[in-house]
């Protein structure tokens, strides 16, 4: 109808006011799913938290309990730690993995680059939960793994990888690979060609060029996979659910027995509040101390 | 790294030549370019310039033959190892370095002690001092210019490449730093070779000029030898305007040659027609041309019955489209400088031009090699 009234050159003052009310029509939708999903739980989180139980098993009632922040920490404290542990350990080991991938990928791989860009992808088509139980597996007493260690003699019957801490890093590890191999990719690849011969041509070995230019200039990649990696591996609980053992819970299995098991809502409430207010936190530390918005 | 000392000497491409599968991008090249020259290869895109170019620089593997400066013999020597450095096409700046930082980026790598003294010694040469603490990207096209020009001269190689440095210019901003450019090569007294596909670029800066086609070299001099006395149709279609014409040599009068051009008889002298008979390409630039009324030309060779077929007034001359009999049409250019009413579409015209402008070429060659190319660039 706009396009007619414009076409036949009147109603130009309307389709002036509608052209002003466009972007938040369009922004309405967007809106509309923040406030209804986000915005919405977050407020009910908070106002869980500070509640109490009621008379009825599963009911509660606000008490502006605050102590529940302090108290539920208290008692998870030890699986916090850990979850910033494995977490950092995991993102440590992906960026260490994924560099050199999305390098290959990037620089050396000529027409295999959508096939091998793929196949980074391609284990999202697989459930998270089962490819962890994959690796349960891959990591297990009958395992390959193990099998292979044995072989060497590196291992013997006695030396168990699955439960433990090492098999739960490795999970994150492994599920949150792609999360930091795409966003290198994408920084390394935009990399004009030219400004690395450039540093070849000033003296500047492989080597250095690298450090000096390659490195400096993917470290928005670095910046946004180390983010998307560490994020979600603080806040997961399926790889140390299904790969660790009770000594190796991490945060986000507290939370889920506090909500499950326990049913204690208000608990579960707080330390979502608390996790979520720290990896703020830190990444907002993170950003300001390497943060690239200078970049190109 | 720091070992790679800077010697003197003069570059010399032995039988240099580049393959990439089936294609020849360079065939067998020799050339010797002096210490303190300003050297141009010049050709249209795909006539192995820039090839050759990154040879020099390393960027590029030989397929065959020698490369050397002075007697070292720097071939298959890794990039960082030459004392070469290049001012790239799109300047190639470092992004997430500072002005200083990328000027200094060479002097660093070789472990030289006195950075800022040569880094603003560089920077005032380019006249962007008070640049050294920006970005690139908040330089404008023409000052990253210099600055990438600064970053390769501040480490004083024994050769500084420069491919197609002014492409990414606008006319105005070209012409000056083509200027520039030859101050700054007279000052510090570096070989520079400069790649190019701007013929005026070439002649306006460089010393010896070597015109590249299809991979070789056609033809190599200064630019009034290579203006004056082109040796090919390429060069002379490629290198400025010319009328050339297919004629044939008729006979010999004093130290002139007779040549008959579509029945018209001229002459053209023996010192410019060496080793030439039979069929051959009659040459003349188009400001060499005099254009006359109807019946008034009249000394050196003449051309009669003609008729303007075209006038194009560009201010300093009026370039006019003159047919022959003979289906031949000569471009004839006339500054504006007699205070004369120009000629107009339709008048009948004579044409007339000194012997010795008149140049020839063997005749058995394409007539309009190398005309296309510039336009298309």
């Amino acid at each position: 109808m706009a396009y007619v009234a414009n076409a036949v050159g009147h109603n130009k003052k309307t389709s002036a006011r509608r052209g002003r009310w466009t972007p938040y029509l369009l922004l309405m939708p967007g809106m509309f799913w923040l406030i209804t999903f986000f915005l919405l739980p977050i407020i009910k989180l908070f106002d869980k938290a500070t509640q109490s139980p009621g008379d009825n098993i599963g009911q509660f009632v606000q008490t502006w309990s605050f102590s529940n922040y302090w108290d539920s920490f208290w008692g998870a404290k030890a699986q916090f730690g850990r979850s910033f542990l494995f977490s950092f350990l995991a993102t440590l080991l992906a960026l260490l993995i994924s560099y050199p991938l999305a390098y290959a990928i990037a620089f050396k791989s000529g027409k295999w680059k959508n096939t091998l860009l793929v196949l980074v992808v391609a284990p999202f088509y697989t459930s998270f939960i089962l490819r962890t139980i994959a690796w349960e597996q891959i990591l297990g007493n009958q395992g390959p793994v193990l099998g292979i260690l044995r072989t060497l003699h590196l291992a013997n019957s006695n030396t168990h990888i699955t439960a433990s801490s090492f098999a739960v890093v490795a999970g994150l590890t492994y599920n949150f690979l792609p999360f930091m191999t795409l966003p290198l990719y994408a920084s390394l690849e935009r990399i004009d060609p030219r400004v690395l011969e450039a540093s070849g041509d000033l003296y500047a070995n492989s080597w250095k060029t690298f450090f000096r230019v390659t490195f400096p200039l993917s470290s928005p990649g670095v910046l946004a996979g180390t983010l998307l990696t560490f994020i979600p591996a603080a806040g997961d609980y399926i790889n140390a659910d299904i790969l660790g053992n009770p000594g190796t819970k991490m945060i986000g299995n507290v939370i889920d027995a506090h909500f499950f098991q326990t049913t204690d809502y208000p608990g579960a409430a707080a330390l979502s509040i608390i996790l979520m207010l720290t990896i703020l936190i830190l990444v907002l530390l993170y950003i300001r101390r390497f943060g690239t918005e200078e970049l190109v | 790294m720091a070992e790679k000392s800077i010697q003197e000497g003069d570059l010399h491409l032995e039988n240099l030549t580049k393959s990439f599968g089936e294609f020849t991008a360079v065939n067998s090249i020799n050339l010797t370019i002096p210490v303190g020259s300003f050297f141009a290869l010049l050709g249209p895109s795909g006539c192995g310039k820039t090839t050759t170019l990154r040879m020099i620089a390393g960027l590029e593997e030989p397929t065959s033959g020698r490369i050397l400066i002075g007697d070292q013999d720097i071939t298959y020597a890794r990039p960082y190892r030459r004392p070469v450095n290049t001012v790239f096409q799109n300047y190639a700046l470092f992004p997430h370095l500072t002005i200083f930082e990328n000027v200094a980026f060479g002097l660093r790598r070789r472990g030289i002690k006195e950075v800022k003294t040569e880094v603003e010694r560089v920077l005032k040469l380019v006249e962007l001092p008070q640049m050294a603490g920006r970005k690139p990207n908040q330089l404008s096209g023409g000052q990253q210019q210099r600055i990438a020009l600064a970053r390769a001269v501040v480490n004083n190689p024994a050769l500084l490449l420069l491919d197609e440095p002014l492409g990414a210019l606008d006319l105005k901003l070209r012409k000056q730093m083509q200027i520039e450019l030859k101050r700054i090569q007279i000052e510090v007294g570096l070989t520079f070779v400069h790649v190019t596909h701007d013929q005026e670029e070439a002649m306006t800066m460089a010393d010896t000029i070597a015109v590249m086609n299809e991979g070789r070299i056609e033809q190599m001099g200064t630019p009034s030898e290579l203006y004056d006395n082109p040796k090919t149709a390429f060069v002379a279609n490629f290198l400025g305007q010319s009328n050339l014409i297919r004629g044939t040599i008729v006979g010999i009068d004093g130290d002139y040659r007779v040549v008959d051009l579509a029945g018209s008889k001229i002459k053209l002298p023996v010192s410019r027609s060496e080793n030439l008979s039979g069929n051959i390409l009659v040459g003349v630039r188009p400001e060499k041309l005099r254009l006359h009324k109807k019946g008034e030309a009249k000394s050196g060779n003449i051309f009669t019955n003609g008729k303007v077929i075209d006038v194009s007034y560009i201010g300093v001359s009026t370039q006019y489209q003159v047919e022959l009999p003979g289906q031949l049409t000569l471009m004839v250019f006339e500054q504006n400088d007699d205070g004369l009413e120009p000629a107009r579409k339709g008048d009948e015209v004579e044409i007339s031009f000194e012997p010795n402008f008149t140049f020839a070429l063997s005749g058995d060659q394409d007539i309009d090699a190398g005309s296309e190319l510039e336009i298309t660039e």
